[in-house]
Parts: C-alpha cells; structure tokens; sequence
C-alpha cells in the first residue's frame, strides 16, 4: 500500500499548479533540508524524466527552493522561493539529466555547508505524494509522510538490537523498519518509521550507542 | 497493516454488508489507519471542503494564468447559463464552470486541493457545489462526498496510478471524474452498488486519455478536460441511478486503466513531447512562453 491515508487522494491543500511537480518537489525539498538538519548554504538539484522536461513551467524549480527554504505545500511564499533564498544565502544551480530511471519525477538533491554534504534521491509518486528511495549513496524506501529516523552505523551484531531496545525502553513503537549497506561490514543504515515524533534527547541517546555515527529525524 | 477494503469488490461488499455508507467505511478506515480521533479526521475534510470552496469562489470572480494561456472561461459559462440560452441542462452547466474555475485558480498558482491531483482538481469540487443547489446536502454530507470520492481514489492510486507521469490524463481526470460519479450517486440516495456502477462507467470512458500539456504547463487543455471530467461524471451518474450497470467489474477497468497507461508512450505521460503539446500551435506557445526566458513569477 503506497498510499494509506484518504487525505493522500482528497488533498494535499496547495499552491498550483501540479500535485507530482509542484507539491511532490515541495515536499521532496523539505525533507532534505529536514534530513539535513539545517538550511544548507548551497544547492544542487538534478532533475530526471518528466521532472526534467517540464519543470519550468510547473514550477518545480520553486517548490524545491521552497521545501529547502522548510516551506510547505500551501505556503505562498513558494512564488518568491527564489528570491527568498537569495535573502537566507543559499545559492542552487538545476541540471536536468537525460538518463532513464524508475520513475518518472525524480530528483537528485546535493545539499551542503563549509562542514558537511548530503545526498539525497526523492520521486514524486502522484496526487502530492513522495518517497525518498536514496540517501548519501543508501537504498531506501521512505514515504515522508511519517515521522522516521535514519541511523547511520557500522555494519556489526548488535546494533540493531541496541537501537530497538532504546526505543522500546521509551515506549515508541515502529511501524516500519529498514536495513540497508553498500558492502557487507562497512556503513549500514537504518530507516525506522514511527507512530509518534520522537524527543531530540532520545536520539542523543541513540547516538551514544556503540557502533553508531549519526541520527537524523524527519519530523510529521 | 490493518485495512477495511483493498478493492472496490471489498469496499462495496462492507458498506452493503454493515448497511453503510462508503464514506463512513473510508471514515472508519482513515480512523484504523491514522490512529487519530473520528473528529479530527473530519476536521481535516472540512478544512479541505473550505478550500475548495473559496477556489471554486475564487475562479468564479475571474481569474489569469502567468501565462495568459487560460482564465476567464468560468465566468463566460456563468454568463451563458444566466442567459437561459443553455442546451445541456443548467446543473450540468453549474458542475462544468466551477470544475473549470478550480483549474483556473490551479494554473494561476493559487491555493486549492488536489483531488486526487491538483490536475484533476475541478471534477470532484465542481460536481460538489452543483449538486448541492438540488439535494440541499448538511455539511456532513458534503464532506462524506469528498470522504466516498476518497475511497475509490485510494483504490485507484494503490492499484493502478493517480500520477499523469505515470499513466497518462486518464489516471488524472479519468480518476477524478469517477470518483465524482461514485460521491454523486452516494449524495443522491443511491446504493454503494450504484456507485460503483457509475464509477466504473465514468471510468471505462476515460481510458487512454493522454496527459499532452502544451509547454508542459497545467493549463492547456487540462482546464477544458475538467469541465469535461465534471459532465462525464454527471452523466454516469445519472445513468447508475438509472439502474444503468458497466458490464465489466469496476476493479478490472481500474486495472486495464493501469495497464494502458503502462503502455502509454512515454511522449503522451506528461512529458510535454506528444498529442497537443506536439501541434503547431502547442510548439508555438510553447516558444513564445519560454523561449529563452524563465517565467516571471512574481
């Protein structure tokens, strides 16, 4: 079931003109910069299929300014995302690519500031709706529409484990749970969906465990 | 996870089964899936229904694309039903210019709802405030219209596709207008059955529409195919209530619609390159609107 909620068909609220191209790049915008963490000082956005042909006129381009920016899919200020973004110094540059993929509406988000840089892979499945397929270099399958967190660790015993009993501990129960590696015994990583927004001290938490390198959240 | 119905076989069976409407098994199911109050969740209708209504107010007022391409249309059809000069019936009319004036807010980057896409976003809200000029509907049966147009949509989007990308105009406003049949019966007194008759009719006569917009923009001919999603969903409609039945179940014509648009060439699925897009008036548009220049969108 990609789609679980009815407001996922009769919604989302937003500014035109284009619910894959307009509201899906909000919405993939937003949760890079969510991932993130912060507003990154620069953008490098590769736009793929239909994304990449029509983008100029649905107003792609804006929408993921503007989700950069933490706009929402109903913000006005998705018009004037460019300008905005200017005025909070983050510079962006779009390249449309030619080569095939899954899906349709893809993009390809580089995000970065003088400390770090994120990659970050987001299709626009219809009707407003997203899912986040890659992250820095992981496959994965994460829909955005619930709260979730990334744990990035090394690839040993245990640290699943570690990560489920922390959360058990505080109660939190996951509805969704993914592994994925690039080779075996190196970085792993770990998508957990949960039913509640989960509190920044548990995720210090989670970071102190052993094995574990960074902890992200997407908030609801 | 926990689901009340996967199909419209199931959604159906459950509503006649537990003598229920289908938008309280979609209310129900939204309850089991989000975890959140009954309240809550109709809230969040209602605040969608508002929306959709000052869109539909909006379009009425007069409104133009960036462009220039589209607007103004709701109001000529306003002007001509006032006339008494109409052929097609002035409820049908009323459905045709409010599905057009929501698309015209859309195209002009205004604020509305996507039902189920922001494309396709005139069918169910035109049909809607048509409508309740005859039935007198409560608020609460206004927003059941929109729950009863979910459940089918969510069907649609989980078994074939609610995306132009992926599977043409069809998948757009062929879902959306099906949709409006099946609330449309619901809002008439009709049964879940009917519903599902007049969905699948509204349906089977969309299939292989193609999504071909000129310069990739959500305005030509996609305002025209709303007003037309809204009159093909009301003719459906009618003839369910008719006691009209689609001879194919309405789960096999979601899933041949899948299939076309599986099919569907890749220059028909919203890319800009194929059918009106490709004419020589969509190419010369298309130039004039970016030709070299980046739309101005202040």
């Amino acid at each position: 079931m990609k789609f679980t909620s009815v407001f996922d068909i009769i919604g989302p609220v937003m500014i035109g003109p284009s619910s894959s191209h307009t509201a899906g790049a909000a919405r993939i915008g937003r949760v890079a910069r969510d991932l993130f963490g912060r507003q990154p000082k620069w953008a490098k956005i590769y736009l793929y299929g239909s994304f990449a042909e029509t983008y100029k006129g649905h107003g792609t381009d804006v929408a993921i300014i503007g989700g950069l920016l933490d706009y929402d899919t109903f913000d006005e200020r998705i018009k004037t995302a460019f300008k905005d973004a200017a005025d909070a110094g983050l510079t962006f540059e779009f390249i449309t690519e030619t080569d095939h993929t899954e899906h349709p509406n893809t993009a390809r988000i580089v995000i970065g500031d003088e400390n770090t840089e994120m990659s970050m892979v987001g299709i626009s499945i219809g009707g407003g709706a997203i899912e986040i397929t890659e992250l820095n270099g992981f496959p994965l399958r994460l829909s955005g529409g619930m709260p979730a967190i990334l744990v990035v660790h090394d690839d040993r015993a245990g640290c699943i484990a570690n990560v489920a009993n922390c959360l058990a501990k505080h109660n939190i129960n996951i509805g969704h749970m993914e592994v994925s590696r690039k080779e075996r015994g190196n970085m792993a990583l770990m998508v957990i969906e949960v039913d509640q927004n989960i509190d920044q001290l548990i995720l210090e938490e989670i970071e102190r465990l052993p094995n574990i390198t960074k902890v992200t959240r997407i908030k609801n | 996870m926990e689901v009340l119905f996967r199909n419209v076989r199931e959604l159906v069976e459950r509503a006649e089964r537990e003598n229920k409407l289908i938008s309280e098994v979609m209310i129900e199911q939204e309850i089991l899936m989000s975890e959140r109050s009954r309240e809550e969740i109709m809230d969040q209708m209602s605040r969608n229904l508002k929306v959709m209504e000052e869109a539909v107010e909006r379009g009425l007022k007069g409104v133009q694309s960036v462009t220039g391409l589209t607007g103004g249309d709701a109001v000529l059809l306003q002007k001509y039903i006032q006339s008494g000069k109409g052929l097609s019936g002035n409820l049908l009319l009323d459905a045709v210019s409010k599905a057009v004036a929501t698309n015209e807010v859309n195209a002009a980057m205004g604020t509305i709802c996507a039902t189920p896409t922001a494309g396709s976003a005139g069918v169910v809200p035109g049909t809607l405030f048509a409508v309740k000029n005859k039935l007198n509907p409560t608020k609460e049966q206004m927003i059941r219209y929109l729950f009863t147009a979910g459940a089918f949509g969510f069907v649609v989007a989980n078994n074939a596709s609610i995306s132009g990308a992926a599977g043409g105009c069809q998948a757009e406003v062929g879902s959306a207008a099906a949709m409006a049949a099946a609330s449309i019966v619901e809002m008439a007194g009709g049964t879940p059955e009917q519903s599902s008759h007049a969905f699948a009719i509204s349906l089977k006569n969309m299939l292989g529409l193609v999504c071909d917009p000129v310069a990739g923009l959500v305005e030509v001919p996609c305002v025209k195919r709303n007003a037309m999603g809204a009159a093909n969903a009301m003719v459906a409609a009618d003839m369910a209530l008719a006691g009209v039945k689609s001879r194919i179940p309405t789960d096999e014509v979601i899933g041949a619609m899948f299939r076309i648009g599986q099919t569907m060439p890749v220059a028909l699925k919203e890319t800009a390159q194929g059918g009106l897009a490709a004419t020589p008036t969509g190419k010369a548009l298309e130039a004039k609107i970016f030709g070299g220049a980046v739309l101005h969108r202040d």
